[in-house]
């Protein structure tokens, strides 16, 4: 089954007097467990899309099924819900909470969803170690390195078990090295079974995904399985 | 419902963690709230003290005590026209007092001013009452040495006399005042009794404890013509005996005065209650402008919380949008926001709480009173309402923000 079906979404921003169509008629079926790069100039509506994916925004025109549920009119609230419930984001800027230990930040998801404090910590801890920062879980953002950051922030996302993980240019703001560390964890954790989208600029990160979808002008210009994909060397 | 109580944990621990990372800031912000919490627990405990005063000198001068009197206390009517009518004299005290059967004791009472002197200490204008034996029993006094004048003090016009604790104190220091001899204007009486403390400085002068007590008689052999006009007073047999009471006493000066049945009352008969009356009202004043100046200063403290407020939503916007894109729904935020309005005032409230505390006891010097734990209750219900009612708006804007724009804030 699609875990997501959209169908003609369109969003159109007001500036001034003049209509931006920043996605314009985008239809897209991704499956559970599929792993799925967004390509495209700057501009070409990549960020649009993932927020309508994650629940962050609403689309103008069209219909957005996610688990079978339509989500396009859903009210706010709701909205919350099925972001705290079903969908994991991981930002280029870590978007971490500075003042909050890693342990805080990956905790707080969980204490939206009125999970009780043994149960969160547990889950926490366990996320942590998954992407092996169980021994920084008392340090603050500031106290961590931006390999380390983006890592909690893919903790954060995954606590939950979410149905899909959205990385907006993770790797944005790492260097190589740490870029592709960052790359290997997301093939773990495509290999445990998630559902894994992500924008990128570069052709190298998109090719750890099995499926590459290129926008443009805010239509979608090529889907297309990648015959190669990159499968990060294991061990670390 | 355990939702709601991990949320506002949640908000609780943001709060404090927001304040300690702002710490001048928060200071300064507090302090608008600090001192409007001061200020209306000082007014609550000052309009407490001055209630309190107030009840202990009313039943000091006795409860259920009516004083016929040439002068209407609260009246209208013209003073000089109260002047013009006859006095109220010893002949009409004594044919009164004949005919009355309902009151429990009724004496006569006439005030006048000297200088007490014992020794070298003196108490310049001491208001002293010439009165009969049996006034002591239309008070409540406690004598704290001897006893009041005897029947054949009272009506042999002796010289003696009974002091209210201060002047005594005064007179005194150390010494034991009883069988001592001292002068008032010059005059030699010995002191027979002295009344404990009995109450109240809001009466001032009228305070039993300011008072000299000495024989009507002697009163009108050295200091006042027979003539002179007196003050009855008439106890009633108990409260509710009151009306019953003044209704026989108006009768009887209307025939002791010799009052046609179509003249007008040319004496009155005053009563505490117009007393209490006029204390409600002019208090009732007091207490207005003690309220809206106390509310004015809460007003400017709420708004500086407000202002704060603003500027704290405005800095975290990104955190905002942090949150929301993890699943923080509108009330949660809400709630976070207004929960720490209402720390930082509940902060402010209980320290100026303690500030109260602190400066009622300076109050206490003056007017005896304390902080009351209703205050205390007051103090914190208002500062913690005055943050939700500050934070609402700026919690409102917080809730209400799109979270692509706020994860886009820089
Ligand atoms: N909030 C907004 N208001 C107006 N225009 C917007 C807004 N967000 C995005 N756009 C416009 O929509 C288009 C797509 O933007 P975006 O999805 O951010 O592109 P990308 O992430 O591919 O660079 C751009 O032309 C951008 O200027
Ligand atoms: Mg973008």
């Amino acid at each position: 089954m699609n875990i997501i079906n959209l169908e003609n979404i369109t969003k159109i921003y007001q500036v001034g007097s003049e209509e931006v169509h920043a996605l314009d008629g985008v239809s897209l079926k991704i499956d559970r467990n599929e792993y799925v790069a967004i390509m495209g100039p700057s501009g070409s509506g990549k960020s649009t899309l993932m927020n309508i994916l994650g629940c962050l925004d609403t689309p103008t025109e069209g219909k957005y099924d996610l688990k079978g549920t339509d989500v396009s009119d859903m009210s706010d609230n709701a909205l919350a819900e099925v972001r705290n419930r079903e969908i994991g984001f991981v930002f280029q800027t870590f978007n971490l909470l500075p003042r909050a230990t890693s342990f805080h930040n990956v905790e707080l998801p969980l204490i939206y969803a009125g999970i009780p404090a043994a149960r969160r910590h547990e889950m926490a801890e366990v996320a942590l170690s998954s992407v092996g920062l169980k021994d920084r879980m008392l340090h603050k953002p500031s106290e961590l390195s931006g390999g380390q950051r983006q890592r909690v922030a893919v903790a954060r996302a995954l606590v939950i078990g979410p149905s899909i993980i959205l990385a907006d240019e993770p790797t944005g703001n790492l260097d190589s090295k740490t870029g592709e560390d960052i790359m290997t964890l997301f093939h773990e954790i495509y290999e445990q079974g998630n559902t894994i989208i992500l924008v990128t600029h570069e052709e190298y990160i998109a090719n750890h995904a099995k499926r590459v979808i290129r926008l443009l002008d805010g239509k979608v210009e090529s889907d297309k399985q990648v015959a190669n994909h990159t499968v990060p060397a294991r061990g670390k | 419902m355990r939702h709601h109580l991990f949320e506002w944990k949640e908000g609780l621990l943001i709060a404090l963690n927001a304040i300690r990372a702002n710490k001048a800031r928060s200071i300064l912000t507090t302090l608008g709230i600090v001192i409007g919490i001061c200020s209306v627990a000082l007014m609550a405990t000052a309009i407490n003290g001055i209630d309190k005063a107030f009840v202990e000198g009313i039943s000091s001068l006795g409860a259920d005590n009516l004083h016929i009197d040439k002068y209407a206390w609260f009246s209208n009517e013209d003073f000089f026209l109260m002047r013009n009518r006859k006095n109220v004299t010893m002949d009409q005290f004594e044919r009164f007092k004949k005919l009355a059967k309902l009151p429990l004791a009724v004496a006569p009472t006439i005030l006048t001013v000297h200088k007490v002197l014992f020794g070298d200490n003196y108490v310049e204008g001491t208001l002293m009452t010439g009165t009969t034996d049996e006034y002591v029993r239309t008070t409540n006094f406690n004598f704290g040495r001897g006893r009041f004048f005897s029947p054949v003090e009272s009506n042999g016009a002796r010289n003696v006399a009974v002091l209210g604790s201060e002047v005594a104190a005064h007179l005194f220091e150390k010494q034991d005042p009883l069988a001592k001899t001292v002068k008032i204007d010059g005059i030699p009486f010995r002191v027979i009794g002295v009344l404990d403390k009995q109450g109240s400085t809001l009466l001032g002068n009228f305070n039993p404890d300011n008072q000299v007590y000495i024989p009507i008689g002697t009163v009108f052999k050295y200091f006042r013509r027979n003539r002179d006009t007196v003050t009855i007073v008439v106890r009633a047999p108990s409260t509710e005996m009151i009306n019953a009471t003044k209704e026989e006493a108006l009768g009887l000066m209307r025939r002791v005065r010799g009052l046609m049945y179509d003249e007008k009352d040319d004496f009155a008969i005053n009563q505490q209650e117009g007393l209490t009356e006029n204390y409600n009202q002019v208090v009732g004043v007091i207490k207005l402008v003690g309220l809206f100046i106390t509310g004015l200063s809460l007003l400017v403290g709420a708004i500086g919380i407000m202002n704060i407020m603003f500027v704290s939503v405005k800095e975290r916007t990104r955190e905002i949008g942090i949150r929301k894109a993890i699943g923080a729904k509108k009330r949660t935020i809400m709630g976070q926001f207004l929960t720490e309005a209402a720390v930082i005032c509940l902060i402010g409230g209980l320290v100026g709480l303690l500030l109260a505390i602190g400066l009622s006891m300076i109050i206490n010097k003056f007017l005896p009173t304390s902080v009351q734990m209703n205050t205390v209750i007051l103090a914190i219900t208002i500062s913690l309402l005055t943050g939700i009612v500050s934070g609402l708006a700026p919690a409102w804007t917080a809730a209400k923000m799109d979270p692509v724009e706020a994860l886009r804030y820089e």
